[in-house]
C-alpha cells in the first residue's frame, strides 16, 4: 500500500530523518574521543563547527518527528476506507501488528528529540560545551530509534493488506472488548476523572511552587511524565467522549478531524509541550552542579516551568470545557 | 521579548537579502512553485475525484445483485425478487433496467436507464448534460438512435439534467421501462440487476451469503466493496503519478542543493563580515532557515493556489486523462474543492520537508565561513 | 587589560606546508590606550589582531581579557565576545552592499535583539558623531571611500565595545583622510576606549596620539616604543 503520496512522503522523510540522526551519531563517535576544547588545533575547530551541523540536523529531525506524528495518524485515517470495518485511524492501525508499535515509537522519538533540543540549548549557553558527551550519547539512541521507527513504518505500510477485516474505533476502544485499549477506555470514568483532576491540580501546583522557589525539579518532572501518560489515557477514557458527546466513542484520533474542529491539535500539542518541558526541568536539574551551567540551568528551568504551566493549563482547559459546558453527561451511562 | 525582536531582525535581513539577489532566488522559486503545483494538482484532483465518486455511491443501494452466466453479466429474472425480499434484514428489492448504447457518430458510450416512475410518455427522454454536449448530429431536441433490431428510434428530449458534480449523470439517458425494452430488446420479466436495501449495513455480508446460497449464479456487490475499490484505485493512481514525477522532484532538489551550495563570492563575503562583527554560526543558520522558510512558504502557497485553480476551476486539464480514465464524456466534470489537512500535509511532506533537509547542509557550510577571511 | 602569554600560531600544523606566523608573543595591553602594531608585510600583524579579537584561535598560549580566559571558549562565546567587546574596522571596510548605511551600522547588534527604536537612535547618533548622518538612508555603494570608512567606524561602535581593532585603516586613504581617521580614534581613546591598529603606514606609526608602537618581524616582537610620558603595563 505504499503507492500513496502521503505514505511515500512519510517513508522518504523517515529515511531522511535516519540519515540526519545517523550523521549526528557518526559525528558523535568522531568527536567524543578527540574532543579537547583547550586545543586550538584545526581539527578541534572543525569538530566544533560540525556540532552546529549536528544541532541543525537534530532540530530538523525534531520538527519532522512532531509533524510526521500527526501526518502518520492522518494518513492512517485517510486509508481507513480500504479496510472493512475500519472507520478511522484507530482501525487502520490494527490492520497489522506494526501499526501501534510504530505510532508509540514515533511518540517516544518525538519526546526524546524534544528533550535533546533542550539539552542542546543548555549546552550551547555554556562557554565550554559541558554536555557534549551526554548530547552525543543521546544522539546515538535517537539514531537507533529512528532506524527502528522507519523499519516499523515500512513493515506497516508494506503489510497493509486490504483483505483484512479490522475493527473501528467503536469496537477497538469499546468497553466490552478485552484489549488493552479497551481496558483503558473502560476505566471507570468517575475514578479516572478524579485521578486526572487531582493530577492536573497537583502538577500545576507543583509547577507554581517550582516557579516560585526553584525547588522540587525532580518531583515536577516525574509528575509531568505521569500526567503526560495519564492525560493520554484520560483522552481515551473520558475526554474524547465528552468532546464527541457519544458515550461509546473513545477514539483518540477522530479528535484530529474536521468534524470536531481539529480540536485534537491544540489538545495534543499543548500536552506534548507541557510534558516535554516538565520532563526537561528534571533532566536539566541533573546538570545543575556543573560550574558553567549554574546560572544557565535555573534560567532555563524557570522558562520551562512557565511553559509547563501554559501547556498543561491549556490542555486542562480544552479537556474540561466540554465537561462543564455541554449538556452531555457521561456519568450515568 | 528579546527572542521575537531577534527573529524580526533576522527576518528583516533575510527579506532584504532575498530582494537583493532576486535573480538567483526567482528561478528557484519558479521551479519550486511548479513542483508544488504539479504534485498539488495530482493530490487535490485525486482527492476530489475520489470524494465525488464516493458521494455518488453513497446514495446508491447497499447491495446490488447481478446474475452471472458463463462468467458474464446477464439479465436477472424478476422472480428472484420474492425470495431475496424474504431474507431477514432486507428492506426492499428493486429491479433496475439499465444498459449501454454505443453511438458511432460521437464515438461514445451512453448509459440508458429506465427510471422507476418515469413521468413522461414513450419515446420521451431525460438526458444528462454530457449527452447534449457530445451527441453529434443532435437535431433540436431530438435524439436519433438505432435499436437492437435495427429499427430507428426518434427520442424527444424533455428535460436536461444539470451535470453538477454528479459523475454518473453526465452520460445518462433516462426513459420509461417500455421504451427501454423497446430499444434494447431486454425481454419482459428480466432486469439488469437488483438493488437491495438493507436495514443494518453491518449485516451486508451475511445477507450476501444467503443470496448466493439461494441463487448460486448471482453475484452480490456490496457498496462498501466498491467504495474500497475506488479509494484504492485513486490512491494508487495518485501515488503512481507521484512516482512518475519523482524524477522531476529529485531534479528539483538537486537544483535546490546546487543553488544553496553555489554561493557567490559576494554572498560568502557578506557572511564572513557578519561572522566577523559578532554573529554566531547559529545566527547565520537562523538567517538561512528564514531564507528557506520564506522561499518555501511562498512557493507552497503559490503552488497550492495554482493547483487549486487548476483542479477546481479549470477541471485539471493537465491530469484529467491520467487520473480519471473514464469515457470521453467527462471532460467538463466539475469538482468541488475539498482540501483537507491530509492532502495539504502530504504535499508539505513531499516538498517543504525534504527541501529543508536538502538546504540544511549547504546552509551550514556557508555559516561556518571563517570570520578571519574578512581580515585578508 | 588584555594579556597575551606566549602566543604562537602555526598554519597547517603537522603538514609539510606548516607555517609559523606568530611565535612566543607575550604582551599586556592596558585599557584606554592606542597601540599600533607595525612591521613589514607578512610579519603577522593581521594574524595577531585576529587572535586578540577572537576571530582565530592561537595554536598555543593564553589570552585573558580582563578576568576572562578566552583561549578555550566555545565558538558561540567567541562570537559573543567579538560582538560585545570588540569593534572591527577592516581594511576594505566590508560594508554590506544593497542595504542602507543605517542598516549597516545596526547589523552587529541584531543577534542581541535590542529594542528597534533604541538601536536606531543609537545608530543615528553614531552616524552623527562621524558626520555622516545625512547619508543614513543611502545605499552604501553611493558613498566615497572616506565616507565608507566612517560608516565602518560607526558600525564598530554600535555595541559599545571596549576595544576597537583596525587593520590597515589608512591603506586606501589620502593623507587628509588618514589624519581625520586618526583624530576620530584619538577621540575614542580619550573617551576611554582601547584602540589597536595594525599598520605599516608611517603616518599612523608617528601619529601624536599613539601611546605605544609594537614592531613585529617574522612573527616575533622585535621592538617596543612607548611615549615616554605615558605609563604602560
Ligand atoms: N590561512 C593561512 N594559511 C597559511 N599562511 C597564512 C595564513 N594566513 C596568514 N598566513 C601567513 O602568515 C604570515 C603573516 O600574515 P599576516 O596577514 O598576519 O601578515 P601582515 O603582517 O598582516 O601582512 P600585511 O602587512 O601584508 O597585511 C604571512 O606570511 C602569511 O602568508
Ligand atoms: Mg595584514
Amino acid at each position: 500500500m505504499w503507492m500513496n503520496p502521503a505514505v511515500l512522503a512519510l517513508i522518504v522523510g523517515g529515511i531522511l530523518a535516519c540519515i540526519a540522526a545517523g550523521y549526528g551519531a557518526r559525528l558523535g563517535i568522531a568527536i567524543l574521543p578527540n574532543w579537547n576544547l583547550t586545543s586550538g588545533s584545526e581539527r578541534q575547530l572543525a569538530m566544533e563547527r560540525k556540532t552546529y551541523l549536528a544541532s541543525a540536523l537534530l532540530g530538523w529531525v525534531m520538527m519532522f518527528e512532531f509533524l510526521s506524528l500527526f501526518m502518520f495518524v492522518h494518513t492512517a485515517d485517510h486509508l481507513h476506507d480500504l479496510f472493512v470495518g475500519a472507520m478511522c485511524a484507530a482501525g487502520t492501525l490494527t490492520v497489522n501488528a506494526y501499526g501501534y508499535p510504530a505510532l508509540i515509537l514515533k511518540i517516544l522519538n518525538a519526546v526524546l528529540c524534544g528533550l535533546w533540543v533542550l539539552i542542546n540549548h543548555a549546552d550551547t549557553r555554556a562557554p565550554d560545551y559541558p554536555l557534549i558527551r551526554v548530547k552525543y550519547t543521546a544522539v546515538l539512541i535517537i539514531a537507533a530509534l529512528s532506524v527502528m521507527e522507519i523499519g516499523l513504518q515500512l513493515g506497516y505500510w508494506m503489510h497493509l493488506d486490504p483483505n483484512v477485516i479490522t475493527s473501528c474505533c467503536g469496537t477497538l476502544f469499546s468497553t466490552d472488548r478485552q484489549t488493552l485499549a479497551g481496558d483503558l477506555a473502560h476505566l471507570p470514568p468517575v475514578g479516572t476523572m478524579m485521578v486526572f483532576f487531582a493530577s492536573l491540580v497537583g502538577v500545576v501546583g507543583m509547577a507554581l511552587w517550582f516557579y516560585r522557589t526553584g525547588r522540587g525539579a525532580g518531583v515536577l518532572a516525574v509528575m509531568s511524565g505521569w500526567f503526560f501518560i495519564l492525560a493520554l489515557i484520560s483522552i481515551l477514557s473520558f475526554i474524547s467522549v465528552y468532546i464527541y458527546q457519544l458515550p461509546t466513542h473513545h477514539c483518540p484520533f477522530c479528535l484530529l478531524q474536521r468534524e470536531y474542529g481539529y480540536i485534537g491539535y491544540p489538545l495534543y500539542v499543548s500536552l506534548f509541550i507541557g510534558g516535554i518541558a516538565g520532563m526537561g526541568i528534571g533532566l536539566l536539574n541533573r546538570f545543575k552542579e556543573i560550574d558553567s551551567l549554574t546560572e544557565v540551568i535555573p534560567q532555563m528551568q524557570h522558562r520551562l516551568c512557565l511553559t509547563v504551566l501554559i501547556g498543561f493549563a491549556l490542555f486542562g482547559t480544552i479537556a474540561v470545557y466540554p465537561i462543564l459546558f455541554s449538556d452531555f453527561r457521561l456519568i450515568g451511562y | 521579548m528579546k527572542w521575537i525582536q531577534r527573529q524580526k531582525y533576522f527576518l528583516d535581513f533575510t527579506l532584504s537579502s532575498l530582494l537583493r539577489r532576486k535573480g538567483k532566488h526567482l528561478s528557484l522559486l519558479v521551479v519550486y512553485t511548479l513542483i508544488v503545483f504539479l504534485l498539488g494538482s495530482v493530490m487535490l484532483f485525486a482527492g476530489a475525484v475520489r470524494k465525488t465518486a464516493v458521494d455518488v455511491l453513497t446514495d446508491g443501494p447497499e447491495m446490488t445483485v447481478q446474475r452471472i452466466i458463463a462468467g458474464r453479466h446477464d439479465f436477472i429474472p424478476l422472480q428472484y425478487i420474492e425470495p431475496i425480499q424474504k431474507i431477514r434484514g432486507v428492506r426492499t428489492v428493486r429491479p433496475r433496467l439499465w444498459g449501454y448504447h454505443f453511438h458511432p457518430a460521437s464515438g461514445a458510450n451512453y448509459t440508458l436507464m429506465a427510471a422507476p416512475d418515469f413521468e413522461y410518455g414513450p419515446d420521451q427522454v431525460i438526458v444528462g448534460a454530457g449527452v447534449v454536449r457530445s451527441w453529434s448530429g443532435i437535431a433540436e431536441d431530438r435524439l436519433y438512435l438505432v435499436g437492437f433490431d435495427g429499427r430507428a428510434h426518434l427520442l424527444k428530449i424533455v428535460e436536461t439534467l444539470d451535470s453538477g458534480v454528479d459523475l454518473a449523470a453526465a452520460d445518462l439517458i433516462l426513459m420509461s421501462a417500455s421504451t427501454f425494452r423497446d430499444i434494447t430488446g431486454v425481454p419482459e420479466g428480466y432486469a439488469a440487476d437488483l438493488a437491495v436495501e438493507i436495514r443494518n449495513p453491518r449485516e451486508c455480508a451475511t445477507i450476501a451469503e444467503k443470496v448466493v446460497r439461494l441463487f448460486p449464479e448471482t453475484r452480490p456487490i456490496l457498496k462498501s466493496e466498491i467504495l474500497r475499490t475506488y479509494a484504492a484505485v485513486f490512491d494508487w493512481r495518485s501515488g503512481y503519478v507521484v512516482v512518475l514525477l519523482a524524477g522531476s522532484v529529485l531534479a528539483f532538489f538537486i537544483f535546490a542543493w546546487d543553488r544553496a551550495v553555489g554561493l557567490s563570492a559576494e554572498e560568502r563575503g557578506e557572511i564572513g563580515v557578519l561572522r566577523a562583527v559578532g554573529w554566531d554560526v547559529s545566527d547565520i543558520l537562523i538567517l538561512k532557515w528564514w531564507e528557506g522558510g520564506v522561499v518555501s512558504l511562498t512557493a507552497f502557497f503559490l503552488g497550492m493556489i495554482g493547483a487549486y485553480f487548476h483542479v477546481f476551476l479549470a477541471s485539471a486539464p493537465l491530469f484529467a486523462h491520467a487520473l480519471k480514465g473514464w469515457a470521453v464524456l467527462y471532460p467538463e466534470l466539475h469538482l468541488y474543492p475539498d482540501p483537507n489537512p491530509y492532502e495539504i500535509g502530504a504535499l508539505f511532506f513531499l516538498t517543504v520537508v525534504p527541501f529543508g533537509f536538502v538546504t540544511l547542509i549547504p546552509a551550514w557550510k556557508a555559516a561556518v565561513t571563517d570570520p578571519v577571511s574578512v581580515m585578508r | 587589560m588584555i594579556e597575551l602569554t606566549d602566543i604562537s600560531k602555526t598554519f597547517h600544523a603537522g603538514k609539510p606546508n606548516a607555517f609559523m606566523a606568530l611565535e612566543g608573543i607575550t604582551l599586556s595591553l592596558p585599557l584606554g590606550r592606542m597601540t599600533v602594531f607595525a612591521g613589514p608585510s607578512g610579519s603577522g600583524k593581521t594574524t595577531l589582531l585576529s587572535i586578540i579579537g577572537g576571530m582565530a584561535r592561537p595554536t598555543t598560549g593564553r589570552i585573558r581579557i580582563g578576568d576572562l580566559e578566552i583561549t578555550s571558549l566555545s565558538e558561540r562565546f567567541l562570537s559573543d565576545l567579538r560582538r560585545n567587546r570588540f569593534g572591527f574596522i577592516f581594511q576594505d571596510y566590508h560594508l554590506i552592499r544593497g542595504i542602507t548605511v543605517l542598516e549597516n551600522v545596526m547589523l552587529p547588534a541584531y543577534p542581541s535583539g535590542p529594542v528597534h527604536r533604541d538601536l536606531k537612535k543609537r545608530a543615528l547618533k553614531l552616524l552623527e558623531s562621524v558626520q555622516i548622518e545625512d547619508k543614513a538612508r543611502s545605499p552604501v555603494e553611493w558613498l566615497s571611500g572616506g565616507e565608507q570608512q566612517r560608516v565602518a567606524i560607526a558600525r564598530a561602535l554600535i555595541n559599545h565595545p571596549e576595544t576597537i581593532i583596525a587593520d590597515e585603516p589608512t591603506a586606501h586613504l589620502d593623507t587628509d583622510l588618514a589624519g581625520a581617521f586618526l583624530k576620530i580614534m584619538t577621540g575614542l581613546v580619550e573617551s576611554g576606549k582601547t584602540v589597536l591598529i595594525g599598520s605599516h603606514d608611517p603616518l599612523v606609526v608617528e601619529w601624536k596620539g599613539v601611546h605605544r608602537v609594537i614592531r613585529l618581524r617574522d612573527g616575533r616582537i622585535v621592538e617596543e616604543k612607548m611615549e615616554a610620558n605615558l605609563p604602560c603595563g
